[in-house]
């Protein structure tokens, strides 16, 4: 056998990981209880934060308890306002103070920060400081606040529109004007909350021998955080440590900058001393991060045979009070400009995104960011069109799906190959719908309404900076970079940028890796969320853990291995392309000649004389991977029950058919699509942060904003296609939103199909019992 | 969400606890049972009593007895108990479906019957229980004890008749006679939530006729109780469909609902016709 | 502040002296006086059940309990539930079906579910269902905990 016909081989035949559902590393010190979360650490000081009790209005004084330490916007006037940077779409720049400057634009918003030796203490103080606000006039709505005389929230965005993308491909009237079937849906998706079960804290310590601090924090981005608040307080980055540990989950929420933290930092400092903050529930779901507030209309001209020939929409979506860091509070409307295609292939396009400014909590990334909305919002459109052109739901979705790759939206987003049509089939076998229009005609007659309901869709997942910047956004994120270092004892160390808080990434990298360098995961280490530690890189949210640290991971192990067949082939005397590397061995193919990777790893450290300069001394490469993005594709398919007395919907079925490429750990990833549909199903049916008209928040408790339980969440049947990446150079794609993405779509068509004998739309995200026997109730009424 | 500071006090009998209630009372002093709605509303210092008055020590408050006809439920008997039934015949097992529905197991645990009487939720299955079934309160205080028929102890939103230095020390349910046919229903947006509206049916058989009927509607109005248009819908009526049907109208129609953000008139009252003649048909 | 009382608490066979403020919760005195972390805080008002503990063998919310009441009770967290290097059924479970993702409600849902099994090893299906409903979980979906908690129920229930 020549060196060359078995170069590609070199891998070996012996044990794969990648592909196998197995246990992750992650577990056994999550089940045992060592785990280490951020509340976790001791502090000598604790905050408090006072929080704005209006939703708009001037700061007339703040008056603390005598002899209590609280500090205010004076105090702090020195740190720099957060002030996250978009360059397009008309954006304007808006900044957040670290703590109130005279005036409070939501309600939760910090306006001093009381401190004591424990969490109670300063509890009381934060009680006991009176605060005397002037309020104005607060705007709520997205709606309203552009309504012209509207109040102005912010003096520096006249009209409170911070932003206005525009997109209409050339001739889009005349395809527009020329359509058989014109369908609108109006769409109404209400504000929502990421709901970790960890809210979040931050701890930051001062070291008086270094001057460091290092600060400790619920995070999905420990490098960014790091740079953003040396940043905006005027340290050297170098002075800061940052730390993600164990994070209870994010789904976005801890994407974002923490105002929090900022102050933490700064306390530290100033006190020389270690400050705690453990964020409580009720400040997590008023003043955390909020996201989902959004309208859109959406027109679709069809042609006869229910083609779609035009898309023409419009959003508006309520940003809040300031601007989420880094993303920017365009962040939603601009992915529904940019997205709202979907899977579908359609040529005429034609969309007005806006974001405007409220006396609200500020908006927020949430797992999926706008493709939930925009999902619901066009797959409302094609169930509506699908009546106007009298087909059934699969088949006005077979026709519109795109089929040929790669495929440039109407919005210039470039679809890798994908499974549209074939998970769209798999999901409709797995429902079987003749028989289910059976079932239903047959539960009418007893008075019971059953319906179905689709939702394909596409995930745009492990984008690297091009897309981003794309966006124009001031920062632009995308890279990442890992290196793997092998000891001198034969065990990895690989450190990565990314930042994974439950999604098992220690697993499946350590997977990718084994494979490459042919030792087992349980010799990989990986090491994460430590700025001093893990080099410089982007965190993870957006899908993009697995693409791109994974990506990265791949690039560096296959730097390792090359050196490995290096070190062998000179010791061995062999080719290094000769060289296999598996089960821990490097062995001469086709032969008995080996070594253990131990044995070349030692050799590498304390025996490089004998390389004559050839081969660097160490174990250790890195690497970086940028890649332009994959886009993995589903199909959610639901049946539910209405109970049109109470309008209350349960869901009796629930299939995914879901390809994200080559999956690296099918346990992770049906993993990660349960817990998606969860929430999808939580963010469709129950959970809503309602505001009074004031601007006062009525959600404040886990009673009164509604995170599924186990008894609201069905079984979950999955099927899988799998379409390798093209984009992504270890084939896999990602898919940490996509569950989400599809749930309300899915869910929401299928109530309406159950009511369709009441001629009832339930357009409105969560699509709540009490909506659902209004819309019954005025159906009853105009009978 | 740290509860403001307290005095403590953890008496070991009875009239000692009754003792100190006297004394704190007028002090913002308050009871502290299975804590299971008294401590979230102090995290959220949305209440802040000065002294709790912590009764979980206090011998004899356990009592689980039957006595005269009566299921005697002492002010430490906790939610989990009636997991089980506790009292012979249909008491028992009305009780213990009741019981199912009320929060979760691990507040069923620590949440005591009397404590959930005494904080008087408008949506709390035990007060509706109470109402329904014609308990008697049993309030001691300091100088005296008093009986108070379920009619006359709920007053209104977490509002009873009990005075700030009474502990309602027991409950008594009437047992139930052999044949009694009940049935329970409950609507809440996730398992284990507070009702938004909550029914429960009580009625004996007579010639195959609706004899007695007692129908309680809970988490409509300010505090459950008994609604007479639909028992008189029922009364003597052949137990099926249409009478079911006209209770459901009639007590729909009958009550004054609550309100909130969320939930309007016409909701609840779409709710009440729902679980009432959910109710009824779960008695089958 | 008031004042801080010496109280007892025995943990995973382990007695804590400590003193605390009758304010102080369960949970703040398991975590913050006798360093036993495992026990998570995620609502602070009886919801989510991240704090569940075995209180004299039965599954509580330890955010709706003062340390003081259980002065001198027997109290057992998630560090307890290994033998050694043994692990509880309930956590071998948990590994084996990926009933965890971000592990922070975990303890919670171990806890409540070795409480309520040991205390009734023959629950029925749809009951043990209705208990795990007591949690929440943002990250798994439930579905794998379900598989988990059923997969160790049988397991502890031993071979019939």
């Amino acid at each position: 056998m020549s060196a060359a016909s078995h170069s590609r081989e070199t891998k070996g035949s012996g044990v794969k990981w990648v592909g196998r559902a197995m246990r992750r590393v992650e577990d056994p010190t999550l089940v045992t209880g060592q785990g280490r979360f951020t509340a976790d650490l001791p502090a000598a000081h604790h905050v408090r934060f006072v929080r704005s009790p209006v939703a708009a209005g001037v700061i007339i004084g703040i008056t603390p308890p005598q002899g209590a330490m609280v500090f205010t916007g004076k105090d702090v006037a020195g740190i720099k306002p957060i002030t996250p940077m978009l360059h397009k779409f008309n954006y304007k720049p808006l900044g957040q103070p670290i703590l109130a400057q005279g005036a409070a634009y939501f309600v939760g918003e910090m306006i001093a920060a009381a401190v004591a030796p424990t969490p109670a203490e300063a509890e009381d103080i934060a009680e006991q400081t009176e605060v005397s606000i002037e309020e104005t006039t607060p705007v709520i709505d997205a709606r309203a606040a552009l309504e012209p005389g509207a109040p102005t929230v912010h003096k520096t965005i006249p009209g409170n529109l911070i932003v206005e993308g525009r997109l209409k491909t050339d001739g889009f009237d005349g395809v527009w004007a020329g359509a058989a079937h014109h369908v609108t849906t109006d769409i109404r998706s209400h504000r929502q909350n990421a709901t970790p079960m960890e809210a979040r804290a931050g701890h930051a310590a001062y070291d008086a021998a270094t001057g460091r601090v290092t600060l400790t924090c619920t995070t999905q981005m420990p490098h960014l955080t790091r740079t953003a608040i040396a940043d905006l307080i005027g340290m050297p980055e170098n002075d800061l440590r940052v730390i993600a540990p164990d994070v209870g989950g994010g789904f976005g929420q801890k994407m974002s900058l923490a105002a929090e933290y900022v102050f933490l930092v700064w306390l530290a400092r100033k006190l020389k001393s270690s400050v705690s903050w453990v964020e409580d529930r009720r400040e997590n779901l008023i003043a955390s991060f909020h996201s989902r507030d959004q309208y859109i209309t959406l027109k679709g001209a069809f042609d006869a045979d229910g083609k779609l020939l035009a898309l023409d929409a419009n959003v508006l979506a309520n940003t809040g009070a300031y601007s989420c860091f880094p993303n920017t509070c365009a962040v939603e409307p601009l992915m529904a400009l940019a997205e709202m295609p979907g899977p579908y292939d359609v040529k005429a396009y034609a969309c007005v995104a806006r974001g405007a400014v409220t006396n609200t909590c500020t908006m927020a990334p949430y797992r999926g960011v706008s493709r939930p909305i925009i999902t619901f919002a066009l797959e409302r459109l094609m169930d509506k069109a699908a009546a106007a052109c009298r087909l059934d739901p699969v088949e006005i979705r077979r026709r519109n799906l795109v089929t040929t790759f790669p495929y440039t939206t109407a919005a210039g987003l470039v679809l890798d190959e994908g499974s549209y049509l074939k998970t769209l089939d798999m999901a409709a076998q797995a429902i079987d719908l003749p028989a289910f229009r059976a079932r239903q005609a047959d539960a009418r007659k007893r008075g019971r309404y059953l319906g179905v309901g689709f939702a394909p869709f596409s995930e745009r997942t492990g984008y690297g900076s091009p897309a981003f910047a794309a966006r124009g956004m001031g920062i632009t994120p995308g890279w990442e970079t890992v290196i793997i270092s092998v000891d001198p004892g034969g065990f990895v160390e690989a450190r990565i940028g990314s930042s994974p808080h439950g999604q098992g990434l220690r697993t499946t990298l350590a997977q990718i890796i084994a494979d490459e360098i042919g030792v087992a995961p349980d010799r990989i280490k990986i090491v994460h969320g430590d700025t001093d530690r893990a080099p410089y890189g982007w965190g993870t949210f957006a899908s993009r853990s697995l693409v791109i640290s994974g990506g990265a991971s791949l690039i560096a192990a296959q730097k390792v291995r090359a050196k490995l067949q290096k070190i062998a082939g000179d010791m061995l005397e062999a080719a290094p392309a000769d060289i296999v590397l598996e089960n821990g061995n490097a062995t001469v193919a086709g032969t008995d000649r080996t070594l253990s990777i131990a044995e070349l790893a030692r050799e590498a450290y304390t025996q490089t004389h004998r390389f004559k300069g050839e081969i660097e001394p160490g174990l250790t490469e890195s690497g970086t991977y940028d890649p332009s993005g994959t886009f993995s594709n589903a199909c959610h398919a639901a049946i539910v029950e209405v109970d049109i007395e109470t309008g209350k919907t349960t869901i009796e079925q629930y299939v995914v058919a879901e390809d994200a490429g080559v999956l690296i750990n099918p346990m992770i990833a049906d993993g990660q699509v349960h817990g998606g549909v969860a929430q999808g199903i939580g963010n469709a049916l129950l959970e809503e942060i309602v505001y009074d008209e004031t601007g006062n928040p009525l959600s404040t408790t886990l009673a009164d904003y509604l995170p599924p339980t186990s008894h609201e969440i069905p079984q979950i049947e999955l099927h899988h296609a799998v379409t390798p990446s093209v984009n992504s150079v270890t084939k896999a794609k990602g898919l940490g939103e996509g569950g989400g993405i599809g749930a309300p779509g899915a869910v929401i068509n299928a109530i309406n199909d159950a009511l369709a004998p009441f001629g009832v739309q339930i357009d409105e995200m969560p699509a709540t019992p009490q909506r659902v026997r209004a819309a019954l109730r005025a159906a009853e009424t105009a009978a | 969400m740290k509860p403001a500071p307290f005095v403590r006090h953890a008496p070991k009998t009875l009239d000692e606890a009754l003792k100190i209630l006297a004394e704190v009372a007028p002090q913002d002093g308050r009871i502290l049972a299975g804590g299971q709605s008294l401590v979230p509303v102090m995290a959220f210092r949305m209440a802040r009593p000065a002294h709790l008055v912590d009764i979980n020590e206090v011998a004899g408050l356990d009592k689980l007895a039957v006595e005269d006809g009566k299921l005697i439920v002492g002010a430490r008997v906790r939610h989990a108990t009636f997991h089980r039934p506790a009292a012979p015949g249909p008491l028992g097992a009305l009780l213990a479906v009741v019981v199912r529905n009320i929060a979760h197991y691990p507040i069923r645990t620590r949440g005591t019957m009397c404590g959930s009487l005494a904080n008087a939720d408008p949506a709390s299955e035990w007060c509706l229980t109470a109402a329904t079934l014609g308990a008697q309160m049993v309030a001691k205080s300091a100088s005296g004890e008093r009986v108070i028929a379920a009619d006359d102890f709920f007053e209104g939103i977490m509002s009873t008749a009990l005075a700030e230095d009474e502990l309602l020390a027991e409950v008594r349910l009437p047992l139930l006679p052999d044949g009694t046919k009940f049935g329970f229903n409950e609507f809440s947006r996730r398992a284990g939530d507070f009702a938004m509206s909550v029914a429960l049916a009580v009625y004996e058989i007579k010639d195959g006729r609706i004899a007695s009927p007692r129908l309680g509607v809970g988490g409509a109005e300010p505090h459950p109780r008994r609604i007479p248009e639909a028992e008189a819908a029922l009364d003597g009526q052949a137990p099926g469909d249409m009478a079911f049907r006209a209770a459901a109208e009639a007590a729909a129609a009958a009550i004054d609902p609550l309100e909130d953000a969320q939930t309007d008139a016409s909701y609840r009252r779409d709710l009440v016709r729902a679980v009432v003649r959910r109710a009824l048909e779960a008695s089958l | 502040m008031s004042k801080k009382q010496p109280i007892t608490l025995n943990i995973n066979n382990r007695d804590h002296k400590i003193e605390v403020e009758p304010r102080k919760t369960l949970v703040d005195a398991i975590r913050d006086d006798c360093g036993q972390t495992g026990t998570h805080i995620g609502c602070e008002h009886g919801i989510c059940g991240a704090c569940t503990v075995l209180v004299d063998g039965e599954p509580v919310r330890s955010c709706l309990m003062f340390a003081v009441q259980a002065d001198g009770k027997t109290i057992r967290t998630v560090e307890g539930l290994a033998n050694g290097d043994e692990l509880h059924p309930m956590q071998k479970a948990f590994m084996d079906h990926h009933g965890l993702q971000c592990g922070f409600c975990t303890p919670g849902f171990l806890m409540l579910a070795v409480g309520v099994l040991e205390r009734e090893p023959d629950i029925s299906d749809e009951d043990l269902l209705d208990v795990l409903s007591s949690n929440l979980c943002r990250c798994t979906g439930y579905q794998n905990i379900i598989k988990a908690v059923r997969a160790a129920a049988a397991e502890m229930r031993g071979p019939r």
